[in-house]
């Protein structure tokens, strides 16, 4: 395409991913001070931590690249849900325990791939930004691993909660590996990632704890897309008007 | 099991020694040094490893920071702390910049900020990469800050702040925090 605006996709691009941050930081951070026990909470507000600081970093570079003298805080505070890019899997209810936990080992795994093939990316600050968030995913997998064997091979509620977690998941993951003509080009241009050519090796990898846990992976016959051009569920909404709301109401706070 | 052996420092440290060794602003390093991690105050930033270069371009003093983790809280302070310890020693003009690549290590952490961990009652990072499978936190076995002893089990993977994880020492029962290898 003859048209194509390097500059301006690869802001469009930090901004997607900032929005996939930060609205799962968001949902992992609805735990604090409501994990199952301390331990648990404090991890959980660790994981939501290294996700909103990936969001500030993938924010301030499309800020950076927009050029206009807006910050982070304006991408995070002052879109609508039509503008927000993420994709759907990060912006669903926290749920039961077990629903977290399963989305984590979806997400996780998936940026276990994905981290290592941006971080090769020509964009240096795009490498940087996955260069960190690859170390702090490999402790991520290594929790929702452990929990999805602990409670996938667990007592008879503990595995009912996973499987159903699981299968009202399973249909959001197949967006994971969308890709739409901007990104493409810009996996292409060697900035972003080809992400089809990740999905082998993520079934293979999901497949093989899933089965570890005695739990089974769902069939794939249902898909739910969106995200990536701005079609959410309600739960966007509902999330944003609680993240939000301070920002609007008083613009430019501080304290 | 760690076992005590020779410690050999990694060479992502000696790198930063040389590079500061080298550099011809040492009062003004000096004048940084007192700028101490929020969280563990008995720990510069240049300790740390936060603090990675110090340059004099064009007349501005050019100071690069670069976070431990993604999220770290510390981040907002550090820079307003460098601003203070600058501004109280008249060095101006300068610029903080936020450098990402490459990603901070627990390898940059310099021998001195390890003993200084260690008196203030949180372990060391243990051994580089070959130590533990991909360098994450052990189960057990991390030595005890307290009483030395290596008869500990690990609590959460995941501490006070991101970068520590919670142990236990079983024979002097104390709870204490792990700074984990990353």
């Amino acid at each position: 395409m003859s048209d194509f605006n390097l500059k301006a996709a690869t802001q469009e691009y930090a901004t997607r991913l900032g929005d996939d941050a930060v609205v799962l930081g968001h949902r992992l951070s609805e735990w604090t001070s409501n994990g199952p026990f301390l331990e648990e909470d404090i991890a959980l507000s660790n994981v939501a931590l290294d996700y909103i600081g990936r969001a500030r970093m993938y924010y301030t570079y499309a800020a950076e690249l927009a050029g206009n003298g807006k910050t982070e805080d304006d991408f995070a505070y002052t879109r609508d849900m039509r503008e927000y890019r993420n994709l759907l899997i990060h912006e669903l209810p926290r749920g039961d325990f077990a629903y977290t936990m399963v989305r984590q080992l979806l997400v996780d795994v998936f940026n276990t791939y994905y981290l290592p093939e941006l971080a090769k990316s020509a964009d240096s600050t795009l490498a940087g930004i996955a260069q960190k968030a690859i170390k702090e995913t490999r402790y991520h997998l290594r929790r929702s691993h452990e929990w999805t064997l602990r409670l996938g091979d667990g007592t008879e509620a503990s595995h009912q909660r996973m499987q159903r977690a699981l299968e009202s998941l399973w249909g959001y993951t197949h967006e994971l590996f969308d890709a739409d003509p901007l990104e493409l080009q810009l996996a292409d241009a060697g900035i972003g990632v080809h992400n089809a050519a990740l999905r082998p090796t993520w079934l293979a990898q999901v497949s093989a704890i899933l089965t570890e846990a005695t739990l089974t992976v769902p069939k794939d016959d249902w898909a739910v897309r969106g995200g990536r051009v701005g079609y959410h569920t309600e739960n966007l909404g509902h999330l944003l008007n609680d993240m939000q709301f301070l920002h609007r109401a008083y613009p430019g706070c501080q304290w | 099991m760690v076992t005590k052996s020779i410690p050999v420092l990694p060479f992502a440290w000696y790198e930063r020694a040389q590079r500061r060794k080298q550099s011809a602003l040492t009062p003004i390093w000096e004048v940084l040094d007192q700028v101490k991690d929020p969280e563990i105050p008995v720990l510069s930033i240049w300790d740390l490893g936060v603090l990675c270069d110090l340059q004099a371009i064009d007349g501005k003093y050019v100071v690069s920071i670069t976070p431990t983790y993604s999220g770290c809280p510390a981040m907002e302070t550090i820079r307003a702390d460098i601003a203070a310890a600058l501004e109280a020693a008249q060095l101006q003009p300068y610029e903080i910049v936020t450098r990402l690549s490459p990603a901070w290590t627990t390898d940059w952490l310099s021998p001195q900020g390890r003993e200084q961990l260690q008196a203030y009652g949180i372990a060391p990072p243990a051994g580089g990469g070959c130590a533990h499978a991909q360098g994450l936190t052990p189960e057990a076995g991390i030595e005890c800050p307290h009483c030395s002893s290596s008869n500990t089990r690990r609590i959460s993977e995941f501490g006070s702040t991101a970068c520590k994880a919670l142990f236990q020492c079983q024979d002097c029962q104390e709870p204490f925090d792990y700074f984990k290898h990353f």
